[in-house]
């Protein structure tokens, strides 16, 4: 085990903003992209029913 | 011969293809990554030179890997396009660009923040960090392009174009160590010699890797079913899907469907 306890882990020997700078804007880069994936495909799925709707519909 | 994948070339198979395997890639990822990062900062030894700053490596350098290989992905999507027409490459070079630009622009990010530390700068004009920015606005450029043009074949034809032309860059960018007297230092892991660290660090370093890899083509499978229904929209399928699920909502919710009417 590297950490004799929890804030040895996130100090990070003194690099602590720089390595959690990193991985935490990898994690919020993954989830934003995930989310942004979602939106797109509940637009499209959106804009398809509408586009059913007003075919059904003259 | 007609080879059994070949049907997967199909849209319709496709579409049903990916739905099926991007949940595995998600969960595949989310483990791969779980053991990577906890063999990256629990396992492996504190570096003699760079103290706790060298865990970076364990996101930069899988980053730096992804969005080489998925531009190169980008670019065998789109010569198999352009040279068989088939109808789903274009669309899988669109899925993949936005996951390829991420992990560049953290390549970037995560190496400005190692940069500092070690070099005392975040940002410097050497061959390898100005090659992997343009490699940035090549993505960018990709995106820009492909999302101006409503044609559908002219669309995947331009961003093959782009895609074919800039993946000249990513040679440039692997070898600009060896090419170029670079800050940057030279590759820990290269194919041709042994690793130069020690195997708990690079087995953590794979295990990110193949999580990465794993996200990206999960990624790639989910975004690629909302290009296909949206370039088949007016096919019979896609129009029978749309119609079950706008009635299955109907059902659920009758009050909202009687207001949109």
């Amino acid at each position: 085990m590297n950490w004799a306890n929890s804030e040895a882990f996130w100090a990070m020997g003194g690099y602590g903003l720089y390595v959690w700078g990193s991985f935490g804007v990898v994690a919020i880069g993954l989830v934003a992209e995930v989310l942004m994936a979602r939106r797109a495909s509940r637009q499209i799925w959106r804009n398809l029913r509408d586009e059913v709707s007003d075919n059904q519909a003259p | 011969m007609v080879l059994p994948w070949f049907q997967y070339a199909a849209p319709q198979r496709f579409y049903g293809l990916a739905g099926r395997l991007y949940p595995f890639c998600f969960v595949l990822a989310a483990l791969l990554g779980a053991v990577g990062l906890y063999m990256g900062f629990f396992v492996a030894p504190t570096d003699a030179q760079q103290g706790e700053a060298y865990r970076i490596i364990f996101i930069h350098v899988p980053a730096s890997w992804m969005s080489m290989v998925i531009y190169c992905a980008m670019a065998f999507w789109s010569a198999l396009g352009l040279g068989f027409k088939t109808r789903i490459s274009g669309l899988m070079a669109q899925a993949l660009a936005p996951t390829g630009a991420l992990f560049c622009f953290l390549s970037l990010w995560t190496g400005a923040l190692w940069g500092k530390p070690m070099w005392g700068t975040w940002w410097v004009w050497d061959a390898r960090l100005t090659s992997e920015l343009i490699l940035l606005f090549l993505y960018a450029g990709y995106m820009a392009l492909t999302r101006a043009i409503d044609d559908p074949q002219r669309r995947d034809q331009a961003g093959a174009l782009v895609a074919l032309v800039g993946v000249i860059n990513v040679p440039i960018i692997y070898f600009s160590v060896k090419w170029w007297n670079t800050l940057h230092q030279g590759s820990s892991v290269s194919m041709t010699q042994a690793p130069s660290m020690a195997h708990t660090m690079l087995w953590a370093m794979l295990g990110v890797t193949l999580a990465c890899w794993a996200y990206a083509v999960g990624m790639a499978l989910y975004r690629v079913r909302g290009l296909i229904l949206q370039r088949e929209h007016d096919t019979g399928w896609v129009q029978a899907l749309a119609q079950s699920q706008a009635k299955s909502l109907n059902q659920e919710n009758p009050a909202e469907s009687g207001a949109g009417a």
